[in-house]
């Protein structure tokens, strides 16, 4: 009778204290702003889903994809994502109308991945003022990385003119004597090129011998190329969007020009500018990448790659896999995953800040091998290394060593 | 002689509407004043700066319809006047360091003169020649923001950050909810000024020219005048109103003012009623909102939802939200009566 009630109370305390040892402990640890809670993380984005930059839209829906997965196997730390996605039409007012959507009327944790640069521009002082996450933006302008002015905000892929950087050395090292011809779409995508590479030459940026700008609205960019022939370069730097990349290289072969051509990593596109430039114009070709083409067959054994194709064939059966923005989409959803699964318990927007910034060699399936992402209080900048390549065959050969084009303060 | 025909059997390009049917009548105007004090009260901030684009639209599509309903003249390109204003705005306060309110006036006399000047060649055009015109000045307006002889002062593409005011004299009012009161101010002056303008002899001088121009010219209204003023009040309007929303957005860069804005814009004018000025802030709640139902409905189609909406507005009520306001009065009538 008494050995019985004592073994009772016996029981009875120490699940109570090991009830008030789990309770108390997820107490200390379990922290929540606004847009997270034990089952949920709202994450905000801003897509141009219509307009002129609709193209990009499939990012959007590639990410969604990626939660979408991640839910299906269970969330991360036991919580679903919900992803919620807005059209801005790639109009910077609208984008500041459904940022504020986002934050004061769905009220979500972070504004993740907001496509273009004026769109992005446009917000990032209400986010810094509000002091929202305005995480991994989807634009290669290189004011992101300014954690001083900015806390708040972070990029992701490599800045354009970190590129240009690492085409500078190249040239530098391969062809101290070229003599550089630039052609540049007039906007800030251009003009970022030019300056990282005039900023990468250095004493030696008299190696330039001519720029010519065109405009997106001209058809066709055949005069400016016979304008550049007319100087005498041997290096051509293409920056010029896919269309337009396309026409230099074929109006190249036409009026049989063979210089060292050098096209930019956002043209690099095998499906949407190699092949229809024709692979006899390209060969030679050198561009710079941080991800793996979808279309080159030298990655159909990759591990990442193979997760990556799984991911489509189950998730998202409509993405193509030779579209550059699926792979990216990819990517930058990971990347997300991976510091929300870092913050832990901790789903404060400072925590979720701090953990973006303490990257630490962390490698999405389908980056290069050997291109990191790392992060630090001073460095909001997660990729820039790339890899040189040259086109031969049907296919892009990297060639050299990963080289990082960190611009040093 | 055939060209004089032409000129006399062509319909006019917009329907004739007496004056008293352009506005309301007292007391639902005092019903609208308060729901449109009240509202922001009640309701978080996100709405509040809705409201406010409400209201800075509404002024746009304001100022388009005092030009095409008021003088029975097109414009494509409203977006150019709205970013002339935005910049000006933009620029006084950031380089130059103007108080915010009174870089609006500034805007507004910019933009009139902009206007009236743009009005003297367009003098010459009628109808979908005018549209056309404007529509170059529409398309050729975001380049022109970008030029590098520009730059320094407009931020070229990057565009330009402006500093939200604060609610003055200590008021406990958040930052929004301070520019929606001002923005409101700002749009019942405009808007009993323009009631004005319509009633008056310039008012007369408008619509005469829009029912029937070689009439009016034999009545002694100086067509090319009058012509030219209306599209100079247009602009100026339009340009305060684009100062607001440039210090609303807190952003002006040359992708905010694509022909995108100039054909919304014009769709609100359609939507709301050609010629009838409240109705204007039903166009421009429209051109707000539904664009957000359609994303609702479909993300990958909210184009063609938009594009379903629009038809079926034009198609069930042609004359738009005054179509709708005439039978609602028609049945407050008859309830009267019984």
């Amino acid at each position: 009778m008494l050995s019985r009630q004592k073994l009772r109370i016996a029981a009875f305390s120490t699940a109570v204290i090991a009830f008030a040892a789990t309770s108390g402990g997820a107490l200390a640890q379990k922290k929540y702003d606004t847009g997270a809670t034990d089952t949920e993380i709202k994450i905000g984005n801003i897509m141009p889903y219509s307009g002129p930059a609709s193209a990009y839209g499939v990012i959007g829906k590639t990410e969604q994809a990626y939660f979408n997965k991640i839910n299906a196997e269970g969330g991360i730390n036991g919580r679903k994502i919900n992803f919620i996605s807005y059209d801005d039409g790639y109009s910077p007012p609208k984008a500041v109308e459904q940022a504020r959507k986002l934050v004061e009327s769905d009220e979500v944790l972070v504004v993740f991945n907001p496509l273009g640069t004026p769109s992005n521009s446009a917000i990032q002082k209400y986010l810094n003022a509000k002091k929202i996450p305005q995480l991994f933006v989807a634009t290669g302008a290189t004011k992101w990385n300014d954690p001083k002015n900015f806390p708040w905000t972070i990029g992701w892929q490599p800045s354009y003119q970190s590129e240009a950087r690492i085409y500078a050395k190249y040239l530098m090292k391969e062809k101290p004597d070229g003599k550089i011809a630039v052609l540049y779409q007039n906007d800030d995508f251009g003009k970022d090129y030019l300056k990282g590479l005039k900023d990468g030459l250095g004493a030696k940026a008299s190696m330039i011998v001519a720029e010519e700008s065109y405009e997106t609205s001209e058809p066709s960019i055949d005069n400016h190329i016979v304008k550049l022939k007319a100087t005498g370069a041997d290096v051509f730097f293409s920056v010029t969007t896919p269309k337009f990349a396309a026409q230099a290289i074929k109006k190249l072969a036409e009026i049989q020009w063979q210089p060292m051509h050098l096209v930019v990593n956002v043209s690099a596109s095998v499906g949407g500018v190699i092949k229809p430039a024709g692979f006899e114009n390209s060969q030679g070709i050198l561009s710079a990448a941080y991800a793996k083409d979808g279309a080159d067959s030298q990655w159909d054994n990759d591990p990442g790659m193979k997760k990556f194709f799984a991911f489509l064939e189950k998730y998202y059966p409509d993405g193509n896999k030779l579209d550059g923005s699926v792979v990216y989409g990819y990517g930058a959803a990971q990347t997300m995953a991976k510091v929300i699964e870092m913050c832990g318990d901790d789903l404060t927007r400072a925590n979720v800040m701090k953990q973006a910034a303490g990257l630490k060699d962390f490698t999405p399936d389908t980056l290069l091998p050997g291109v990191r992402i790392n992060t630090s209080e001073a460095d909001f900048a997660p990729i820039d290394q790339l890899q040189m390549m040259r086109f031969k065959g049907e296919k892009w050969e990297l060639f050299g060593d990963i080289i990082s084009g960190e611009i040093s303060n | 002689m055939s060209a004089v025909d032409e000129v006399v059997t062509e319909a006019p390009a917009v329907e004739a509407v007496p004056k008293r049917a352009m506005t309301l009548g007292y007391g639902t105007s005092l019903v609208m004043l308060a729901l449109f004090l009240i509202v922001p009260l009640l309701v978080k901030n996100f709405i509040v700066f809705q409201l406010t684009m409400l209201l800075i639209y509404g002024l746009a599509v304001l100022a388009l319809n005092i030009l095409t309903g008021g003088s029975g003249q097109f414009s494509l390109g409203q977006s150019a006047f709205y970013a002339v204003g935005a910049y000006t705005s933009a620029i006084l306060m950031e380089h130059a360091g103007v108080n915010y309110a009174l870089t609006l006036p500034i805007a507004g006399v910019i933009c009139f003169a902009f206007g009236f000047l743009f009005g003297q060649p367009a003098l010459r055009l009628s109808g979908v020649y005018l549209a056309l015109a404007t529509f170059a000045l529409a398309t050729a307006m975001p380049q022109l923001l970008k030029l590098g002889y520009f730059e320094h002062w407009t931020g070229g593409v990057q565009g330009l950050v402006v500093t939200k005011p604060d609610a003055p004299f200590g008021l406990p009012m958040s930052q929004d909810m301070w520019l929606y009161y001002f923005t409101l101010a700002v749009t019942i002056a405009i808007y009993i000024f323009s009631v004005n303008l319509l009633r008056s002899r310039s008012g007369r001088a408008f619509m005469a020219i829009r029912d029937n121009e070689i009439a009016a010219s034999a009545m002694g209204v100086d067509v090319a005048l009058y012509k030219t003023l209306a599209f100079g009040v247009s602009a100026g309007i339009t340009g305060v109103a684009g100062g607001l929303g440039a210090i609303a957005v807190q952003f002006v860069a040359p992708d905010s003012y694509t022909i995108t804005l100039a054909i919304s814009l014009f769709l609100g004018m359609v939507v709301g009623g050609v010629g009838w000025l409240p109705g204007s802030i039903v166009g421009s709640a429209f051109i707000i909102f539904v664009p957000n139902i359609a994303e609702g409905i479909s993300k990958g189609l909210s184009g063609a939802v938009f594009g379903v909406l629009l038809f079926l507005v034009i198609f069930l009520v042609p004359h738009g939200a005054r179509q709708v306001a005439i039978v609602a009065q028609q049945l407050v009538g008859k309830l009267k009566k019984n």
